[in-house]
């Protein structure tokens, strides 16, 4: 009876089993790489907004501070969009006749929103309070890096759990006195703080105390955050 | 003969049948069992079989993509009976597997030479039903497609599932046993898959053969290996048969509901799951050997033993209805009391009572010589016990689920259509892999058998 297989099928049936291995091991990396990718977080990506506005130029060269537009940052859920009257209060007097400005005097003559494009979107599932944050000493820029420095804003963190409980396990490497919440330059231009010195844990342990932070079992509870 | 004992003949007058008939050779053994796979006609019986399961598991399929589209709630459970058909047939199902394992790993270990014959069988059945029972966990956490969250791997949630929970244990137990009765099957099938090959007519059979057999060519130093690695794999089944039912009962053991919180459960589900399992050899192996006509090879030997050990596992189940009772009234706490009384006189007594009936009364009659002998009574007796099991998980969930400690929170349970179909068309999917089994691979391990006929006993093992 001739043969079925061919000589070359033995080592065509070894490769294989390494070849097996290899892709699958190969699979899996490529799947957690892209699940991390700002392909899927939109990390790192520049939001292009209806007006050319400029966190660079109004928080970096002007020195408005966060709250003068995200007035509810301290008292609510949310940090709040600025109406276009609160533009109005400097570009009624200052480039008042710019055309980069146009929309925003439609707008205002109008009495109609800016539709400005969502930068930070976390999913539905997630409770998530701003004022908290704040009230306990974490800065702007420990989320949203240097602001001060992006002419088009874009998401510097991932948003993935994994990065919301690094500083929930962790707080004491972020958390800053309440009055340095928003200063920008707080970390310099480390401002994620990925590396955080021991003079700041020895800082954040002290505010921990001192702003009276949960423990970490309360922190990283699941309905701490899925409520 | 060496391999007819007569240790269980008192009296002298019945004499024990053979693991294998008297006037087989070498070649008989393999024409008759590789036959059944290499004949040309496929027995019209074979087609309407597989009919009926097929068109069982459209229904599951149809089951299954509405529930995926709809979710759970097209099921009965629901609070206070969150866990209801789905945990009861995972249980079960989980629970009918463990016979094959026990047949093939430890009587293997234990040299019981009579298994032969049957591990083949038991073990696609621990496979089918392992398949069958997965699917209940894998659809009751409701959204499938997620399910890998189930297991440990860096993920971008910076978490790891709860190694605290029994439930996550669970996922190990199952999946291990998975992948291990399947090696195990299939390192068994090897040497057969070759025989297959080389018997094959047409030459699609030889390459689909060939490629399954992996090249084996029954050298010496193939032999050895194989010889190795099967006991290995028998060695790393044998725990498997303890550890797999209990960390399943440790789902409902390590809970504080009564009925469920009680240290007795591990070992007395670890029986139930022997038990229901020989039940279900033989439910399948009575019509089988009839059918294929393999009652040479499958014999009254088979049939006995089986019934012995359900006899015996079944008396240890017994025992453990027994203890739940007693425990209830020697903890004295009111609401293990309640939970017996509500088993004994509740709302769903009928249940409980029908399961002492299939579990306990019904299996006595094996203590019966002339029972034992009778296919006939032995095929209806594992029938009750097949349904007595599930009726036991249906006593120990729902029924412990649906009064617990307040009262303000008591419900009833009862299922619906798609808990039916779901069930059925599982039954219906454990058939069609079986009739698929059957057809195209060999149900009686060929090479093993060969071992049994009297050629292959050395000369001095034939010395009297």
């Amino acid at each position: 009876m001739p043969q079925i297989f061919h000589h070359s099928t033995n080592t065509l049936a070894k490769l294989s089993i390494f070849g097996g291995l290899f892709v699958l091991a190969a699979a899996i990396w490529a799947l957690a790489e892209v699940n991390r990718s700002s392909y899927n977080t939109g990390q790192f990506i520049e939001r292009q907004q209806p007006v050319q506005f400029s966190h660079k130029h109004h928080v970096g060269d002007d020195g408005i501070d966060c709250r003068y537009c995200h007035t509810s940052v301290e008292v609510s859920n949310s940090a709040g969009l600025p109406p276009t009257r609160t533009c109005m209060n400097c570009h009624s007097q200052i480039w008042s006749e710019s055309p980069y400005l146009e929309i925003v005097r439609a707008s205002y003559k109008e009495n109609k929103p800016i539709e400005w494009t969502r930068v930070h979107d976390l999913p539905d599932y997630v409770y998530f309070n701003h004022s908290i944050h704040v009230a306990k000493g974490v800065g702007c820029s420990s989320c949203h890096g240097r602001v001060d420095q992006m002419p088009a804003v874009y998401q510097a963190a991932s948003l993935q759990m994994e990065w919301c409980l690094a500083c929930h396990r962790e707080p004491e490497r972020f958390l800053r006195p309440k009055d340095k919440v928003f200063d920008m330059a707080y970390n310099g231009d480390n401002a994620l703080a990925e590396n955080t010195t021991d003079e700041q844990r020895r800082v954040g342990r002290e505010m921990k105390e001192k702003y009276r932070v949960r423990s970490t079992a309360v922190l990283t509870s699941c309905s701490t955050c899925h409520r | 003969m060496q391999r007819v004992d007569n240790l269980d003949d008192d009296r002298g007058i019945h004499t024990t049948p053979a693991v294998i008939e008297p006037g087989h050779d070498f070649g008989t053994v393999t024409d008759k069992i590789s036959s059944i796979v290499l004949r040309k006609r496929t027995p019209l019986g074979w087609f309407v079989g597989f009919l009926i399961s097929f068109m069982l598991t459209g229904m599951m399929m149809g089951t299954i993509l509405y529930l995926v589209m709809t979710g759970i709630g097209i099921w009965g459970n629901n609070q206070p009976v969150g866990w209801a058909f789905d945990i009861i047939n995972f249980v079960w199902w989980i629970g009918i597997g463990h016979a094959g394992t026990l047949i093939s790993a430890i009587l293997l270990l234990l040299r019981q030479e009579w298994r032969t014959s049957i591990n083949r069988f038991a073990e696609a059945m621990t496979l089918f039903a392992v398949a069958s029972a997965g699917l209940f966990p894998l659809l009751h956490t409701g959204r499938p497609w997620l399910a890998y969250w189930l297991f440990p791997y860096p993920n971008t949630m910076g978490m790891w599932p709860q190694f605290r929970s029994p439930l996550m244990w669970d996922v190990f137990a199952v999946s291990t046993y998975a992948t291990v009765s399947a090696l195990f099957w299939y390192t068994g099938l090897i040497p057969d898959l070759a025989t297959l090959r080389d018997r094959a007519r047409s030459k699609f059979g030889r390459v689909v053969y060939g490629m399954m057999a992996l090249g084996w060519r029954g050298s010496a130093r193939h032999w050895h290996r194989y010889e190795i690695t099967y006991l290995l794999l028998a060695g790393i089944s044998t725990p498997l048969v303890l550890s797999v039912h209990t960390i399943v009962s440790f789902d409902f053991a390590v809970g504080i509901i009564p009925g469920w919180h009680a240290t007795i459960f591990p070992p007395y589900f670890v029986a139930g799951a022997i038990y229901a399992g020989f039940a279900m050899v033989l439910t399948l192996v009575i019509p089988l050997r009839k059918f294929y006509g393999l009652e040479d090879f499958i014999t009254e030997r088979h049939l006995r033993n089986a019934a012995k050990v359900m006899l015996a596992t079944g008396l240890i189940v017994a025992y453990g209805y027994m203890m739940e009772t007693f425990t209830a009234w020697y903890s004295a706490n009111t609401y293990e009391e309640f939970m017996i009384r509500n088993r004994f006189f509740g709302p769903y007594a009928f249940y409980y009572w029908s399961l002492l009936v299939c579990n306990v009364v019904v299996p006595q009659l094996l203590w019966i010589r002339f029972v034992r002998h009778s296919t006939v009574a032995l095929f209806v007796i594992a029938m009750f016990v097949n349904v007595g099991m599930w009726l036991e998980r249906f006593v120990i969930i729902p029924i412990s689920l649906h009064r617990d400690f307040l009262p303000s929170s008591w419900g009833m349970y009862s299922p619906t259509i798609f808990d039916f179909t779901m069930f059925f068309g599982t039954i219906g999917f454990f058939f069609f892999l079986m009739f698929l089994f059957l057809r195209f691979l060999p149900v009686i391990s060929i090479f093993e058998m060969r071992t049994m006929v009297p050629e292959a006993q050395l000369p001095e093992e034939k010395l009297p």
